[in-house]
């Protein structure tokens, strides 16, 4: 039932005439795909979800929503039947193909460590050093990015 | 070359045969009008004069059987296939090289006075050493190759030549006819050369030096031999004015005098008979071509002499007078005679030079009168060109002791005895029509009272020394060319010792008393023609008939209308084809498909531009149908 | 357990309900949300697979995939907030400039 909800508000996060309701429903989308992650054994990562998806991230939209606070969007309905059509074409061809896998059993015995900081840290400053010094430039960039893209023309 | 072929030996001194008049005429070409008319006219004398000396050098320089080589450079190589640009003398080459720069030499000196008061003198001079150095090219090329780029060169120079005085479009229009019928002769020449270069090719031979061709020939298929002589006389057939293209050379007499007696009487129209004689090996493996050739030369020259026989104008009966006797020499290349044939070019050279440098003094005389109904009586008054002349025409009708006598005797003697008893009556009852149309001309233009126009008469003089001395030379030849040939019955034949390492020892069937009942025969036939002319022009009193209205007059007059029907069969439908490609195919369809192509890419341009919208979703759109095919594609491959 | 087939088919639905999103609004705002919705989805299938594999490879992806998605968001909404100065409008279809 936990992803009948996730279904549905998704749902509504892209059905909604108010933006701002929009973004509500997203919200509760990333909470309830955290209680996932952590169901999955990735409790760092699901704690992450929270903090920075659900939390700056959400909050830095609803900052810009109601910065520009713009008004209703108009009907444009034609090409609501085609796109739905071609998703669920997608999400078909999505799902046919990846449950074409043999892993249907239990999952492999994982210890007590398995998706804890301490695993992740490991991965992460070991195999995966390179890309995470290169993530924190890109946060730079964009940090950079932002502020020359947003500023008022004087 | 090499040391291995005995006789054969290299001989850097030949180049400069050509090539001093090559000089000569890109000199005169860009400092003439700085020179001068006079000097530049001297300076183009002096070359071929060098030439000459030259030429008479290596001619007395050249061993019996022996060759004379000058490989100059390499020209092009195409994979095995190799032309050089190389010359050769050989015994058969060495006689040509005397012809032309001899003949050519004395044209050259006569021109000085011609052409001497003409504005473009300097022009001439120019085309005439050119014309000279492609003749020499083609006569001395080591290959066939190098032979069609004298062929080609001896063509343009006739048309440039013919159509010199071209502000008057009836002159450029004859050197265009000429240009044109020659190119369809040498359109079949091509085909021939690249038929030959082909069939060798398949067994391996990629040259087209006439030695090897000579030591390779035997190799070809037989039938592919006759198509590729059939071509290469059709290029003679051009060339050389036989039917059925030899319509320009009457047309080209629109040319002045000195070029009608170098390059349409002595030379030029005499290259497609050293072709055949330069190939002979070749044509004699094919019977079939052999015996066409022999029979259009007997036609042509019976077909030509009839339409002399009624022509008005003195330069178009010579030119017909060519026609026929060219037609007797491919007659005698037809029955094998070849050194018979060659024997024809080297006397008619001198008495056709003779009576075309005679014709051009009695129109200088007569300020520019061509036509013999407005002649008569001249001899009191040239009496050098009225001597000149008569020698010449005897010569031409075959009288004893001259050099046609001796020459065209060969000819008919060649063809009885090796059995072609009807082409032999064809070219007796021939000589006969051009004993009758020669003395025609004689009696018309020189005897009887005078008929020319006052004012022409009044400046009635005879051709300065100039012109007349190379007439002088040129009777001399007439005369005794011929005595280098003569029957066994009288003295033997040099000509023949001459040639014979070349064409083979000269072939004896009969004996010698057929062989002079044939010339008595040949005799009477001209003494008839010559009587018959005397009766009707000659003798004292004798008017000059009114044009008749007799059919067989009408026909010979208007050339048979030859000219008319290839108007109507060819030249007609061949510009209405032209036309309706000009104005339909290639607007409609060839502009049509490329406009047509551009059109389509504009409309597809069009049709697609509606995807360019703007908007960014339609694009993640297709973005999403790219990647459908892609899972489409995995869900294939599972 | 659930089997690792519900949470990929689970993750489908949700990525094909992004693409919606993304295709058939008309606001900007809208649009971006989608997009994180789809990578949200994403991660659900890595954390999935990582959990059935045993692989910390897997977190390790989402963990970059959320740097990322950050970074992405930030720009993203600097420029609808630059558009917006523009013209005065979050409506795509007003956004034709490219069109030819």
């Amino acid at each position: 039932m936990l992803a009948a909800l996730l279904v549905v508000s998704s749902l509504l996060v892209v059905l909604l005439p108010n933006v701002v309701h929009g973004a509500m429903a997203l919200i509760a989308a990333l909470l309830i795909i955290s209680i996932f992650f952590v169901m999955l054994q990735a409790p760092m990562v699901g704690v992450l979800q929270v903090l920075v998806y659900a939390g700056a991230i959400m909050v830095l939209f609803l900052f810009v929503i109601m910065f520009l606070n713009p008004a209703p969007p108009p009907r444009g309905g034609a090409w609501l039947g085609f796109s739905v059509l071609l998703a669920l074409l997608l999400g078909g061809g999505l799902a046919a193909t990846l449950t074409k896998t043999e892993i249907t059993g239990d999952p492999v015995a994982a210890t007590d460590l398995f998706g804890s900081p301490e695993m992740l840290a490991k991965s992460l400053f070991g195999d995966f050093v390179l890309p995470f010094e290169i993530a924190s430039v890109l946060l730079l960039v964009a940090i950079v990015g932002a502020v020359v893209l947003a500023k008022r023309e004087r | 070359m090499v040391a291995s072929d005995p006789g054969v030996a290299t001989y850097d001194l030949l180049r400069w045969i050509p090539l001093i008049p090559l000089l000569g005429s890109v000199i005169n070409a860009f400092l003439g009008q700085s020179l001068g008319r006079r000097n530049a006219g001297l300076l183009g004398c002096a070359a071929v004069a060098a030439s000459l000396a030259i030429a008479g050098y290596v001619f007395f320089q050249l061993p019996p059987a022996g060759i004379f080589r000058d490989p100059i450079y390499t020209w092009f190589e195409s994979g095995a296939f190799k032309v050089n640009l190389s010359l050769q003398t050989d015994a058969l080459t060495s006689v040509m090289l005397l012809i032309v720069t001899g003949i050519g030499f004395l044209i050259h000196v006569y021109s000085l006075g011609y052409m001497g008061h003409d504005e473009g003198m300097v022009r001439f001079f120019v085309y005439l050493n050119l014309f000279i150095f492609f003749m020499l090219l083609l006569v001395m090329a080591d290959n066939l190759i190098l032979l069609f780029v004298g062929w080609e060169g001896v063509g343009l120079c006739s048309y440039l030549l013919i159509g010199f005085w071209y502000e008057d479009p009836n002159n450029t229009i004859a050197g265009n006819k000429a240009f044109i019928v020659n190119r369809i002769g040498d359109f079949g020449f091509l085909l021939g050369i690249f038929l030959l270069v082909t069939e060798l090719g398949r067994q391996g031979i990629w040259t087209l030096d006439f030695a090897e061709l000579q030591k390779h020939v035997q190799m070809l298929r037989p039938a592919s031999i006759g198509l590729i002589t059939l071509l290469l006389f059709a290029g003679a057939t051009g060339k050389s004015a036989q039917i059925p293209l030899f319509v320009w050379l009457p047309d080209a007499m629109a040319g002045p005098t000195p070029v009608s007696a170098l390059i349409h009487a002595a030379t030029m129209v005499t290259a497609g008979v050293y072709m055949t004689a330069r190939l002979h090996f070749l044509f004699a493996l094919s019977p079939a071509t052999l015996s066409l050739i022999a029979w259009i030369g007997a036609a042509t020259a019976f077909l030509a002499a009839t339409i002399a026989l009624t022509q008005n104008d003195i330069k178009k009966v010579l030119a017909y007078s060519t026609v026929s006797q060219l037609g007797y020499m491919f007659l005698a290349v037809g029955v094998g005679a070849f050194s018979a044939a060659i024997f024809h070019v080297f006397t008619h050279a001198f008495f056709k030079a003779c009576l075309f440098l005679g014709a051009g003094s009695v129109i200088h005389a007569l300020s520019g009168e061509q036509n013999m109904r407005k002649m008569g009586g001249l001899k009191p008054y040239m009496p050098r060109t009225y001597w000149t002349y008569v020698i010449a025409t005897l010569a031409i009708a075959g009288i004893p002791f001259t050099a046609g006598f001796f020459s065209k005797d060969l000819i008919l003697w060649q063809a009885f005895s090796r059995g072609a008893i009807f082409l032999w009556a064809i070219g007796l009852i021939t000589a006969g029509m051009t004993a009758f149309y020669m003395f025609r001309q004689l009696f018309m233009v020189f005897h009887g009272e005078c008929r020319a126009e006052p004012h022409a008469k009044a400046h009635l003089h005879e051709s300065p020394s100039v012109m007349t001395l190379p007439l002088v030379g040129l009777a001399i030849g007439s005369i005794f060319s011929g005595w280098l040939g003569a029957p066994e019955y009288l003295w033997g034949s040099v000509w023949d010792r001459w040639l014979q390492p070349m064409f083979g020892a000269a072939e004896h069937h009969g004996e010698a008393g057929t062989e002079i009942m044939v010339t008595l025969l040949t005799l009477a036939v001209i003494a008839a023609g010559i009587y018959w002319a005397y009766l009707k022009y000659g003798k004292a009193g004798a008017q000059i008939a009114e044009e008749s209205e007799n059919v067989f007059y009408r026909l010979s007059l208007n050339k048979y209308y030859i000219d008319e029907l290839y108007d109507g069969v060819v030249v007609r439908p061949f510009t209405a084809c032209s036309r309706f490609l000009a104005q339909i195919v290639d607007p409609w369809v060839i502009d049509g498909t490329v406009n047509g192509i551009a059109a389509l890419a504009r409309g597809l341009g069009w049709v697609t531009r509606g995807l360019q919208t703007g908007n960014v979703q339609h694009y993640l759109a297709g973005f999403l149908l790219g990647t459908l095919a892609l899972v489409a594609y995995y869900i294939g491959q599972l | 357990m659930v089997p690792l087939n519900y949470y990929l088919i689970l993750s489908a639905i949700v990525f094909a309900i992004g693409v919606v999103g993304v295709l058939a609004r008309r606001n900007l705002i809208v649009i971006l949300m989608s997009i994180e919705l789809m990578l949200n989805a994403v991660n659900l299938t890595f954390i999935a697979f990582s959990r059935f594999l045993g692989s910390m490879e897997g977190q390790v992806a989402v963990f970059f995939v959320m740097a990322v998605a950050a970074a992405e968001a930030v720009i993203g909404l600097a420029i609808i907030i630059s558009v917006f100065r523009q013209r005065q409008s979050l409506d795509p279809e007003e956004m034709q400039l490219l069109k030819w």
